[in-house]
């Protein structure tokens, strides 16, 4: 053990960190399949999808700024980037896609509604509107063709800026190469598969709840499809962890005797059981088993509810693992150390919780503001399918 | 006021002065001291280190190191035989009370460590904002004005010689004792040595002994593959270090 | 959004240090600034000025290659200001353990004891002078007084 690694460097937050926008990119896939791809079946989710995503993404610099020794110089950055530093160019991938994308993107599905609801309702409400059409207030059939036209073009260039997105978190460590763990041209892809399947099950679950708590009926159409594409994604990121878990395996370089004693120590239940057998295979062979066998309805929900939970905790224990795992042992392959995450200090459990339940307020807001449901409460965007009836 | 030709006489030869003073920029270290005319590197003897930790203790002294981080820290490794790929590693403190003494066989022996000044330095990659970097005289250090404490350039390097400071939350480590170099002195560890295991040297210097050395002495350094361009040299060293 | 930009680069202006840039992507004032850090030890040269007596001993024997500051600790402070900053007086016991107490890592042809058999207890400047720590006979002694006249 260097004398210098007994202490780890990043904490729980910078866990937090690429979960989260492991979910804006998942979420914006998701969003994608039926703008470009024009997959029908998960329209219901789309909207929710899009705001969900800017939920998390307005959290996500948040634990990065609680982590740093000095916040306050954190627009360094942005003056003067380090154009070799993955992070440094980061900033400007998060930045343009917020604006550029998810924002945008926002805007352009829902101007309509918001220069509609300017128009009808009041007193602040009708001031956050106004402010919201940013001096738009043209809804012509015309304009908003233009609108759709935009925003179809805006999710093709949102799909590889998602990617562009999280596979740069796995860029940031993927390139390091001081670090065995970490260090491999498969991280970003890893990272990004992993993040859609964190994301479409993000958003299916919470298209579950939100559906049930405004009493409505879901769509189990909808549903079906959304955990159709779950499967397949997932699939594809198992194979590609069980690739990097082999090949390592099989090489058996200098740094495997170390790694894998400490997957079988100190990341047991963390990897094996959590990650691997409850959060990718159990799913796995859940999602699976409603594709191969003819279940009702409510079994279905069921084990898109339980798939969908496991899913999200294994995602979360694959950036735990990935990010604290990389840091219990040492460099020289000699050692390793314990990650002792406090609980009330600014890089400690509690904030690490309060941040993660943070998106929920602010989509509530977003949701309030915004509605997403293709039911009663929106008007319906040109050109789109007739809402779907309440039951 | 009135540009008068005797006024004019007066100003002009004021502002190139002036005018000097402002292109010198910042003043130097020392007023003969060019950066250019550099390029420091250092030469570890392991045959002759008896891992005293004088120079642990002299770097924390000299440069205010907090307890329980290291600039520079001293391995005491043992061998068992053609065991090459496992040696038992160990540094108490970073060497810094010496270790306590012993009585194995085996191959047993003393590596100290420290930044290695890379030329294609890892950690300065990564900084995002430049807070860290290579002097032109090829020292690496971190400004720490300006260091963010994001500390990706500690989880860069492959020697764990950087950690970040408790007082000021920013990146630190070795600096080569620049203020001292840059003065015509060693670094502290190289100057309380007290076998000569640890010598500065300078690379763009032709009358430094290192460069003799380095012809006649079979030296290394340490992680090669990692292709840091690591400027620090090890005579004599083992192929169990790590 | 050319609001946007100009803003940027007029924030940029003057928020971005002056001497950012100068040899490279970093603050070059840095340079200067780490460089002016005040020193702790003053180095074996700055002692010699002074203490002639002390390397006339040292010559003598094996501790020649051995720093002052190695044993006395960092003496700048004294260097400035030999009146009024004396160095601490020295524990034998603990200094020369320090490098001759014997070790398995230390190499063979390096004089090492372990110090509770050689001494029984006793400070090792009882027997040694740590400038010149050869123990000799008054024999030797005299010879080398003499080859030195």
């Amino acid at each position: 053990m260097y004398p210098n690694e007994v202490e780890l460097q990043w904490s729980v937050l910078i866990v937090l960190y690429p979960f989260i926008t492991g979910l804006v990119a998942g979420a914006f896939i998701l969003a994608s399949l039926e703008r470009v791809f024009r997959v029908d079946a998960v329209k219901p989710t789309y909207r929710l999808a899009l705001l969900t995503a800017l939920a998390f993404l307005l959290v996500a610099p948040l634990p990065l700024q609680l982590h740093l020794g000095h916040p306050e110089r954190s627009l360094e950055m942005y003056l003067t980037p380090h154009r070799s530093s993955a992070m440094a160019m980061f900033g400007f991938v998060y930045l343009w896609y917020l604006m550029a994308v998810l924002l945008l993107q926002i805007w352009l599905d829902y101007r309509r509604d918001i220069v509609v609801k300017s128009q009808t309702t009041t007193g602040v409400t009708r001031l956050i509107y106004r402010v919201l059409t940013l001096g738009s207030s043209n809804i012509s059939e015309r304009s908003l063709h233009i609108d759709e036209r935009l925003g179809y073009f805006i999710t093709v260039i949102g799909i590889p800026s998602a990617f562009l997105l999280h596979g740069y978190v796995g860029f940031i460590f993927g390139s390091v190469k001081a670090n065995p763990w970490w260090s491999s041209p498969l991280m970003p892809i890893v990272f990004i598969f992993s993040a859609m399947v964190s994301g479409i099950a993000a958003v299916m679950l919470l298209y579950m709840v939100t559906t049930r708590l405004r009493g409505k009926e879901i769509d189990i159409r909808c549903l079906d499809a959304i955990a159709q594409y779950l499967f397949y994604v997932f699939v594809i990121d198992f194979s590609l962890e069980m690739l990097d878990l082999l090949q390592r395996i099989y090489e058996a370089d200098e740094s495997f005797r170390s790694l894998d004693f400490m997957v079988h120590t100190r990341l047991w239940v963390s990897q094996v059981i959590i990650q691997i057998l409850l959060g990718t295979v159990t799913p796995i062979l859940l999602l699976g088993l409603t594709q191969v066998v003819s279940l009702t309805g409510t079994i279905r929900k069921r084990i898109y509810t339980l798939a969908g939970c496991l899913t999200v905790i294994g995602i979360f224990a694959m950036r735990w693992n990935v990010v604290i795992g990389g840091q219990l042992f040492s460099k020289s392959f000699l050692g390793y150390t314990t990650y002792k995450m406090a609980f009330a200090t600014r890089e400690g459990l509690l904030t690490a919780i309060a941040l993660m339940l943070l998106p929920f307020p602010i989509l509530w807001v977003l949701v309030k503001l915004l509605p997403p449901w293709p039911d009663a409460g929106s008007v319906p965007a040109s050109g789109a399918t007739p809402a779907r009836g309440t039951s | 006021m009135d540009i008068t030709r005797r006024r004019l006489l007066i100003l002009l030869p004021a502002a190139a002065v002036a005018w000097k003073y402002v292109q010198a920029g910042t003043p130097e270290a020392a007023p003969n001291y060019k950066m250019t005319e550099h390029w420091w590197a250092m030469l570890m003897d392991i045959p002759k280190c008896i891992g005293c930790g004088s120079c642990v203790r002299a770097c924390a002294e000299e440069n205010d190191v907090p307890e329980g981080y290291y600039r520079t820290w001293i391995e005491r490794y043992h061998v068992d035989d053609w065991k090459i790929e496992r040696p038992e590693v160990e540094s108490p403190n970073g060497g810094k009370q010496g270790f306590p003494p012993n009585e194995i066989g085996g191959k047993n022996f003393f590596v100290p460590k420290l930044c290695n000044h890379c030329a294609e330095s890892p950690c300065t990659q990564v900084c995002p904002v430049g807070a860290t970097f290579v002097t032109p005289d090829g020292v690496v250090l971190v400004d720490k004005s300006y260091c963010l404490g994001c500390r990706y350039c500690v989880q860069a390097c492959p020697y764990g010689c950087r950690f970040i400071n408790p007082k000021t939350n920013t990146a630190e480590k070795c600096t080569l004792c620049y203020h001292r170099i840059t003065k015509g002195l060693t670094t502290a560890c190289c100057e309380v040595c007290p076998t000569g295991a640890r010598q500065l040297a300078d690379l763009k210097n032709p009358k430094d002994p290192i460069h003799e050395f380095l012809r006649t002495h079979t030296v290394q350094v340490l992680k090669p593959h990692m292709a840091t361009g690591a400027k620090v040299f090890y005579n004599g060293m083992d192929g169990s270090v790590r | 959004m050319a609001i946007a930009v100009v803003a940027f680069v007029v924030l940029r202006a003057a928020v971005v240090p002056r001497s950012f840039g100068q040899y490279g992507h970093y603050r070059g004032d840095a340079i200067a600034e780490i460089a002016a850090r005040p020193v702790a030890f003053a180095g074996h040269d700055t002692c010699e000025a002074c203490h002639t007596d002390v390397v006339e001993q040292k010559k003598q024997g094996k501790h020649v290659v051995v720093p002052c500051e190695a044993c006395h600790g960092a003496q700048a402070k004294h260097a400035d200001d030999p009146a009024s900053v004396k160095p601490a007086k020295l524990d034998t016991a603990v200094v020369c353990a320090r490098c001759h107490e014997a070790n398995s890592a230390k190499p063979k042809d390096f004089p090492q004891v372990a110090t509770a058999d050689h001494s029984g207890g006793l400070a090792c400047d009882t027997c040694h002078q740590p400038h010149r720590p050869k123990i000799e006979t008054a024999a030797e002694t005299k010879r080398a007084k003499e080859g030195k006249k």
